[in-house]
């Protein structure tokens, strides 16, 4: 893991390309000729409007939606393998913890999927505890927990194996403001000390700016990227971060990106067919 | 509310839906000083006659349970995991639970000879569908989101079944064991009378009921003794369901 200059990018895709058949038989670019790289360590986000294919795009990452066309590498080799070598760990915007297991066990389930030796296992989950400050709680049932802290041991399961990738799906979209900023910093933590590489999806500008070396800014229908902004804030990142005129400038500039890239969701389908991201995925699971 | 009834119909002189008198509706002093009596002239007690031949169905009715049981567990993995099986067998599955428990048992006694293991298999044919059904619905419940984290570890289909879907389906399965387990218990009991035997509960309802006029309270005595055997088998699952089951409390039927 220890740096040099020309490790194999943590993400590659060239021309990547989408195509979800909807109800009724019409056909929808979720994504039209993606380019995009991302480096070893980096923090990228996904910002878009919904239907511009972002989840999507995780997906395709990971492997779990296999794209029409274009190539897909992760950690320098085809993602269909990257994901059979258990290369990365994924985060959903709801925390997807299995309910009949404790959280302790929650955690130590891709442990049990490497075959880790059960005390291995408990030292390991008990490590990841400590990082997301739920030491204590080992034994309760994920609906005993608040949603931040059912998020918390979601992002613990998706480290617990120390991947080289994190893959969020607005991971924070469903919590309230105040646990989205504590979260957002309690990530950061987390990803300093981990050295992995996060591609993370959001809705929400202040939060992409906030966390990423770079936003990526995609438009809907056809899904594409209008601009990539670099955002060079001085790491680490505080809560005084968030008040610096920088932040401010930035939130504006993606804002702007993001209104560049609107018009095309309007000239969609009509208001009362919507195709939010979450029905173009049903419409490919139904496969 | 049986002596209210018994009483109030006496009372009132009820013809319909039945005459209430002593014959159809024994008082339950009656029934229950039964088990108290001689089962016959100098005989044992009723109580410890009925005690050892409900034993004997306990046993016939624990291995239809447990063989219906693991047949309808087995059928609901196969039919999840194949659509042709699915299409192809369930249809026939539906059509054997048509076909009268009493039209199946005499052929089951044929093939295996009277026994309690033939009674056992009777037991188990009127067990296993509602597992069949609700192993299937279960193991068809996880979402969509589950699978994908699965799918994010390159886990085996063995795994997937093991830590995702047979977990997800548990709940769905103990509501349909405890279907199946007094319906074993019934079955146990009907498949006794094509088998001629005379050791079980299903032997002594047969022939408490030709002796029914001259005493009605040992067959009501004996009708008891099978509730409490069906009460008792519903409880071992209820009780295996809390041992098991950790889900959040919505999803725990």
């Amino acid at each position: 893991m220890n740096g040099n200059g020309d490790r194999a990018p943590a993400v590659s895709l060239r021309g990547v390309s989408q195509v979800f058949t909807v109800r009724g038989g019409g056909r929808v670019a979720a994504l039209d000729e993606i380019d995009l790289r991302v480096e070893p360590g980096e923090f990228v986000s996904l910002i878009g409007p919904s239907g511009c294919g972002k989840s999507t795009l995780l997906r395709v990452i990971g492997d779990l939606i296999r794209p029409i066309g274009g190539e897909v590498q992760v950690n320098g080799k085809p993602a269909h393998q990257a994901r059979l070598d258990r290369d990365y760990g994924i985060v959903f915007q709801d925390a997807v913890l299995y309910d009949w297991r404790t959280v302790a066990r929650n955690i130590g389930l891709p442990l049990e999927m490497l075959g880790w030796e059960r005390e291995r296992r408990s030292a390991r989950v008990r490590e990841m505890l400590e990082l997301v400050e739920l030491t204590g709680f080992e034994q309760h049932h994920p609906w005993q927990l608040s949603g931040g802290m059912q998020q918390r041991v979601a992002i613990a399961r998706a480290l617990s194996f120390s991947p080289a990738l994190l893959l969020m799906d607005e991971p924070f979209g469903a919590l309230d403001e105040m646990t989205r900023e504590r979260l957002n910093n309690e990530l950061l933590r987390i990803w300093e000390r981990s050295k992995s590489t996060i591609v993370f999806v959001t809705h929400s500008i202040a939060e992409a700016v906030f966390l990423s070396t770079r936003v990526v800014v995609m438009s809907a229908r056809p899904g594409r990227i209008v601009d990539v902004v670099d955002v060079g804030l001085p790491q680490p990142r505080m809560a005084e971060t968030r008040v610096e005129p920088r932040f401010f400038e930035l939130v504006k500039e993606v804002r702007e990106l993001l209104h560049r890239g609107a018009p095309e969701v309007f000239e969609g389908p009509p208001a009362d067919q919507p195709l939010p991201e979450a029905e173009l995925l049903a419409a490919e699971e139904e496969r | 509310m049986w002596e209210g009834y018994k009483a109030m119909g006496e009372a009132l002189g009820l013809t319909w839906p039945f005459e209430v008198d002593d014959r159809t509706m024994p008082h339950l002093h009656q029934i229950f000083g039964q088990f108290f009596e001689p089962s016959r002239r100098n005989g044992p007690l009723l109580i410890g006659v009925l005690a050892g031949k409900a034993l004997f169905t306990a046993r016939e009715a624990a291995t239809g349970f447990l063989l219906g049981g693991v047949t309808g567990f087995l059928l609901g993995i196969a039919f999840a995991h194949s659509r042709l099986l699915e299409r192809g067998l369930l249809p026939y599955v539906v059509a054997s639970q048509t076909i009268p428990i009493l039209a199946i048992a005499p052929m089951v006694v044929v093939w295996l000879k009277a026994g309690w293991l033939s009674v056992a298999v009777i037991s188990a044919y009127l067990t296993f569908f509602p597992v069949t059904i609700n192993t299937l619905r279960g193991l068809k419940s996880v979402e969509p989101r589950s699978l994908e984290l699965m799918r994010s570890y390159a886990a085996s289909p063995w795994a997937v079944l093991w830590k995702l879907r047979v977990p997800a389906a548990l709940p769905f399965i103990f509501a349909a064991l405890k279907v199946s387990a007094t319906a074993s218990v019934v079955g146990a009991i009907i498949g006794e009378l094509p088998s001629s035997i005379q050791d079980g509960l299903g032997g002594a309802i047969l022939n408490f009921n030709q002796f029914y006029l001259s005493s009605p309270p040992s067959l009501w005595a004996t009708n008891v003794v099978a509730a409490l055997l069906g009460i008792a088998f519903f409880a071992v699952v209820a009780v295996a369901e809390r041992l098991v089951v950790h889900r959040a409390p919505e999803h725990v039927a």
